[in-house]
């Protein structure tokens, strides 16, 4: 059965950049290895046979034709953003990256 | 003190990996239906899905898929039965739903080749690359950086975002390893980039302009020592946006890498960036790290599955490969080998072939936009295809060469100008006054003056010694600055002191 260290949530917390106290990694780390533990349950039904599936319903295919419908206006596109500037989203500045 | 290239491949064997992604030249975007069209106004294009609203979900497109199974076919790929859409998580503002959609586990083509071929000191040799997976995903969006001095991210106060490319299909073209290529690895990178290109713009299914950034090509590159095992640590290079500049990118690199290793230093495995005007790269964002993606299946679409009928319908409509395309041109036109690889290193088939089809002798059109042509793009350290003449200009003055009304001296005089900007053909011909002397009475008078100014030459030829002609063709081919047909005055001199003029 897997199971989830102190450490793996921290570095959880930090790919998904949420700020976590010490006492939320302990407690986190605490619920999460029980939800994992319930999870694990599954898969000791699971034989080779059963395909892994990532969709409740068994259905593939799904396609839309190659057609342009309209897009939004670029005003429509900008409303919610928090900041704009010349019809472009406008971000804080990107560090440690080369774009 | 700097290494030379033969330095580098006497002691290390460079082991290529190639990363082409290619933007499909649907109409519609990957999983919305915003125009991919280039070059709009921001985010004029696009829509919820594209734009990562809460709720919006996303739709394959059909021709995207269609796309895909036939670049995987024409690289002799597997078309897997089932595959899956996963996303990828990184936080980067180019992608507003901070994952991009792409293929992780389950890509849709896999195990293909690629074979090309290069000149090499033996001849022409065969290369076969191998194709690791073709898959799909959706390219992102364009950031500017703003405050900086160079436009680049260091030092800019915040960035811009336009989303107009964020969902245009992009289909990602892996290779394996591709060891043993020695010292021709540039040539072989190159050649691969240039071949694929081919395929896909016959394919038709995306237009392949590197300039443009639908045809990217990341290169990664490491060195062993010859005979080693264990391969060495590789650099990847992005930003190689030109045939030429792959080739560049995979030599400066093997460069870099061996001047390290020859100095005890390690290589550091990181993403470089090429620059065009120096060939160098420059170092980018460090891979120590293993990337942590969390890939996991995309919840919001469903398998795609296709069927044998599917896929036999679209390798029934596959056109001709460019390889069989290139055998056939070869053969057609007479070429021989190396001219043939000759030709397909300089990336002048298809200027070629368009010069032919609108009429010129193959043999011309090649000498011209092999010969003359591409020493001027050399010096001017760009492609043929990017000067200003044309293959309808080639065409042109390929006929005024044949019909006599220009001499090979005076054509290049015409290309010249055409590359100048000076204007079509006929323009330069007319502006620099570029004719033909025809004027037969105005040629024997030159004969005559040369035949005055040289009398032993001329007693010599009167003589029967035909080689001494030489000097007063000569002569009359100076006083008529080039523009006379030096056939034409052999003929006249050798009749007027009179000799055979066959």
């Amino acid at each position: 059965m897997s199971s989830l260290s102190r450490s793996d949530v921290a570095n959880l917390a930090r790919l998904a950049r949420i700020d976590m106290s010490d006492e939320e990694l302990d407690h986190l780390a605490t619920e999460m290895d029980v939800i994992l533990g319930a999870v694990a349950r599954v898969q000791e039904v699971a034989t080779p046979e059963i395909a892994p599936t990532s969709h409740p319903i068994p259905i593939h295919n799904v396609t839309r034709p190659d057609v342009v419908v309209a897009s939004l206006s670029p005003q429509a596109a900008l409303s919610g953003a928090p900041a704009q500037e010349d019809a472009r989203f406008r971000v804080p500045q990107i560090l440690g990256e080369e774009a | 003190m700097s290494l030379t290239y033969e330095d580098v491949i006497a002691k290390y064997e460079p082991v290529l990996g190639l990363e082409v992604h290619v933007e499909l030249n649907t109409n519609s975007k990957m999983f919305c239906g915003c125009s991919t069209v280039f070059g709009g106004e921001p985010n004029t294009q696009t829509c919820p899905v594209c734009l990562g609203m809460p709720g919006a979900l996303p739709v394959v497109n059909e021709k995207a898929i269609e796309s895909s199974i036939l670049i995987g076919l024409a690289l002799n790929c597997s078309i897997t039965p089932f595959s899956r859409f996963s996303r990828k998580n990184y936080f980067y503002p180019d992608m507003p739903k901070n994952f991009q959609i792409s293929q992780y586990d389950e890509p849709i083509c896999v195990n293909g080749y690629l074979d090309v071929e290069i000149d090499t000191d033996d001849g022409v040799k065969k290369f076969r690359v191998e194709i690791e997976r073709v898959h799909m995903e959706e390219d992102t969006g364009k950031s500017l950086h703003v405050g900086g001095a160079t436009g680049r991210i260091h030092g800019a106060d915040y960035s811009l975002l336009d989303y107009n490319r964020a969902g245009i299909p992009l289909v990602e073209i892996v290779t394996k390893i591709v060891p043993g290529t020695g010292r021709y690895a540039p040539e072989v990178a190159k050649a691969y980039v240039a071949q694929l290109r081919d395929i896909l713009r016959s394919l038709g299914v995306s237009d392949v302009r590197m300039e443009q950034g639908s045809l990217r090509c990341d290169a990664n590159v490491s060195l062993r020592l010859i005979g080693a095992e264990k391969l060495g640590t590789r650099s990847e290079t992005k930003n190689v946006n030109s045939l030429r500049s792959v080739e560049r990118a995979v030599r400066g690199e093997m460069i870099r890498h061996a001047e390290l290793l020859n100095k005890g230093e390690r290589v550091v495995q990181e993403t470089r960036h090429f620059q065009e005007d120096t060939g160098l790269t420059r170092s980018g964002r460090s891979k120590e790290q293993a990337e942590d993606y969390r890939y996991f299946p995309e919840p919001d679409l469903v398998p795609v599955a296709p069927d044998a009928a599917w896929i036999e319908k679209l390798r029934a409509s596959l056109p001709e490969h460019p390889s069989v395309r290139r055998n056939r041109l070869q053969e057609q036109w007479g070429v021989p080998d190396k001219e043939m690889a000759a030709m397909l290193n300089a990336d002048a088939l298809e200027i070629v072939e368009a010069t032919v089809l609108l009429g010129a002798d193959p043999t011309r059109a090649r000498g011209w936009w092999l010969g003359e042509i591409s020493r001027i793009a050399n010096e001017k350290n760009v492609a043929i295809a990017d000067l200003a003449i044309s293959p309808k200009d080639v065409a042109e003055i390929v006929a005024l060469v044949a019909t006599g009304d220009l001499t090979d001296k005076l054509a290049r005089q015409v290309v010249e100008g055409v590359i100048n900007a000076e204007g079509s053909p006929q323009e330069v011909i007319n502006s620099r006054g570029l004719k033909v002397v025809s004027d037969e009475t105005a040629l024997m008078a030159a004969i005559e003056r040369a035949i005055a100014a040289q009398p032993e030459t001329a007693e010599k030829i009167r003589n029967g010694h035909i080689p001494a002609a030489g000097a007063l063709i000569g002569a009359v081919m100076k006083e008529t600055k080039g523009q006379a047909d030096a056939a034409r005055v052999r003929e006249l001199l050798l009749g007027h002191l009179g000799q055979p003029t066959n």
